[in-house]
């Protein structure tokens, strides 16, 4: 019995993967039955797997001609009611932006996976980085909402592949999963647990009379039902301004109505998307805030600072964006400092320096293409426990 | 026979009658085009529930908005990239593509050819009236050759695409011409793509009156559609008279067809083969 096998059969199986591996194995899970994607270090181990397991669920893998192709027929996919994903690295994401800014503006639920390399330009494509958060929440043009997941484990990034095509259908947004290069290519143990993280979740779709029907009415959740192509409802999808009908429209009272709500939809279903952690955080004197592999190190730092006695925690944001602002500020609530180890050169330390307000923040920035240590870590939170 | 099979079309089923009346200009081809279009739609039975059509930016992009189907205007550029991926995961919708010369051809050359190639079986309908016209009339990749545009004031020095020899260059299963003037022709032809069963790309020779002609003093829009008619040359007179009764030689009608396999049916029995050998 192969992977995918297991992962549908609702058995659970011990497996030694990679975090790309497990990518395409949660997407399957997920239900994902179409991926469209172009070849990118070092993302293209999902792509591989998928282009050989996608056939045997009665899924389609297709490679595209370019970056851009692939998020449109991503886009296309999903129109058609089929949950799809694509995945890439920096220059693809970049790529992609145009493309993410319609199905975040039209509403089209869709999994982008962002596996950070250096940057910028071709940067460096073997080597980890975590240097495309701001990109991942402000990429494309004009002001619009986005879900970022940003898993620290292979496990996770099984189990948090699932969870980004469910918030995708439940919140008709497109989800961006974004992880470094040490945790996509690092092997880990996975518990695939098919019976517990199989999703079944799917969009809300149209039902009714079509002459009632409005394709973006915002119904009591903000989240407007979709339609399905041969369902009956022939509706028009279009990335200009629209209004409750769909059609295109400049009415300055239509468009304010139809991006308040784009933008009201995600805080009011903050419960659905915030995910966090936090360890050791209650009695912290220094909060180390932290994601992805740089989070793995920081982990084992504030063990090693507990062990000397000092009060250290950690606080890891699992859904990225929209940022856990009241988790962040909970977590920090008793610090007198806060260090942000991260693989850029500033980006979430700008994030909680402007939640936090006056609480002193620090940042260890590397860039090099090498991971942050637990010792680095270590060494700077224990001298802010120390006061020094 | 072409007027008989009119009589039972009425162009009022097929538009989304809510959304008239359209913002073409007046003398515009793009209207003539879609008329045919959805004539031959009529003319296959083809049913609007499980029609699909994706369109780009610009005058032709907002066609899709007209029709009384599914409809997906998407990016510039990338209607052919959204549709690949509606029609390989519905292969029950017959996808049909409207897009323009500049969508097509430049921003969106890259989606062409590789569809081309893919033989996936999409209908192509590219509208050519030489110029952006929605953006206010800058040169394209048909303009002709000398034209006056706002982008090139001292008249056009780059060569214009073949669109067709592009796209049977780039491999199209299926691939015509036709101008708005033969509007019954035109109908045959993009009945003709509609029933392929591969990639048919069709290219409608469209005019561009107030944007283009004026500035190039092309007369009005029958001047321009007369002008059209008068510059092709179908090629069912290729091989049948050595010496046309005009001069100009601009091809019409199919101007390549060949019975590759379909990507998408070619896909699925490879996928099923594979399911069966295991």
């Amino acid at each position: 019995m192969n992977a995918v096998d297991t992962a549908l059969t609702g058995k659970n199986a011990v497996k030694l993967i990679s975090g790309n591996h497990a990518c395409a194995l949660g997407a399957i899970a997920a239900g994902c039955r179409f991926f469209a994607g172009y070849p990118i270090t070092p993302s293209s181990e999902i792509a591989e797997r998928l282009a050989r397991h996608l056939p045997e669920v009665d899924g389609v893998f297709v490679q595209m001609e370019d970056e851009i192709a692939s998020m449109a027929a991503v886009i296309g996919a999903s129109m058609g009611g089929v949950k799809a994903m694509t995945a890439t690295s920096g220059p693809g994401f970049s790529l992609k932006q145009e493309n993410i800014g319609y199905a975040a503006g039209a509403e089209i639920p869709c999994v982008i996976v962002n596996v950070m390399r250096g940057g910028p330009s071709t940067g460096m494509p073997t080597r980890p980085s975590q240097a495309d958060l701001m990109q991942a929440r402000w990429g494309s043009h004009g002001d619009y909402p986005i879900i970022a997941l940003t898993p620290a484990s292979v496990g996770e990034i099984y189990s948090e592949t699932i969870r980004a095509f469910d918030l995708a259908e439940q919140c008709r947004s497109p989800v961006v999963l974004l992880y470094d290069q040490v945790i996509a290519q690092l092997s880990e143990t996975v518990v695939l647990n098919n019976a517990a993280n199989s999703s079944r979740t799917e969009r809300k779709w149209a039902s009714g009379p079509r002459a009632v029907y409005k394709p973006y009415d915002s119904g009591s959740d903000a989240i407007p039902a979709m339609a399905k192509p041969g369902d009956g409802y022939r509706t028009h999808t279009t990335g200009l301004t629209h209004s409750e009908s769909g059609f295109p429209t400049q009415n300055p009272e239509a468009v304010t109505r139809n991006l308040s709500r784009l933008f009201s939809k995600l805080e009011r279903h903050r419960d659905l998307i915030d995910s966090s952690e936090m360890l050791h955080c209650d009695d912290a004197d220094v909060v180390i805030v932290a994601i992805g592999i740089s989070a793995r190190a920081a982990r084992r730092a504030v063990e090693l600072c507990r062990a000397q006695g000092l009060r250290v925690g950690l606080f890891r944001p699992i859904t990225f964006w929209p940022f856990p602002e009241k988790q962040l500020c909970q977590a920090a609530a008793k610090a007198c400092a806060v260090l942000v180890p991260e693989m850029n050169t500033g980006q979430l330390r700008l994030v909680v320096e402007r939640v936090l307000g006056g609480t002193p923040v620090e940042g260890i920035h590397l860039f090099s293409g090498e991971a942050i240590t637990p010792a680095d870590i270590a060494a700077r939170a224990a001298a802010l426990a120390r006061g020094t | 026979m072409f007027i008989e099979s009119a009589a039972d079309f009425d162009v009022r089923d097929y538009l989304r009658k809510e959304m008239m009346p359209h913002f073409l200009c007046p003398g515009c081809g793009h209207g003539i085009a879609l008329r045919a279009l959805l004539w031959a739609i009529h003319e296959l039975g083809l049913d609007k529930d499980k029609l699909a059509v994706v369109s780009g930016i610009g005058c032709a992009g907002r066609l899709s908005a007209y029709i009384d189907a599914n409809t997906f205007h998407v990016t510039h550029g990338r209607p052919l990239a959204y549709a690949t991926g509606l029609a390989l995961a519905r292969p029950d919708l017959h996808v049909v593509v409207i897009t323009g010369d500049g969508d097509c051809l430049a921003i969106g050359g890259n989606h062409l050819i590789h569809a081309c190639r893919r033989n996936l079986k999409l209908t192509c309908l590219m509208l050519n009236n030489e110029i952006y016209g929605m953006t206010g009339g800058q040169v394209s990749p048909t303009t002709s050759e000398t034209r006056l545009t706002t982008t090139t004031p001292l008249g056009n020095q780059e060569p214009h695409f073949d669109a067709c020899a592009l796209a049977t260059a780039a491999g199209a299963s299926f691939v015509g011409r036709e101008v708005t003037h033969h509007v019954p022709k035109l109908k045959e032809l993009i009945k003709a793509g509609l029933d392929h069963p591969g990639f048919a790309f069709v290219e409608i020779l469209s005019d561009c009156t107030e944007i283009f002609g004026r500035k190039n003093d092309m007369g009005n829009s029958t001047e321009m559609i007369m002008n059209q008619k008068s510059a092709i040359r179908p090629s069912a007179y290729r091989d049948t008279v050595d010496t046309p009764f005009r001069p100009n030689d601009l091809s019409t009608g199919i101007l390549a067809r060949n019975d590759r396999p379909e990507y998408g049916a070619a896909y699925r029995r490879a996928a099923a083969a594979r399911a069966g050998a295991s």
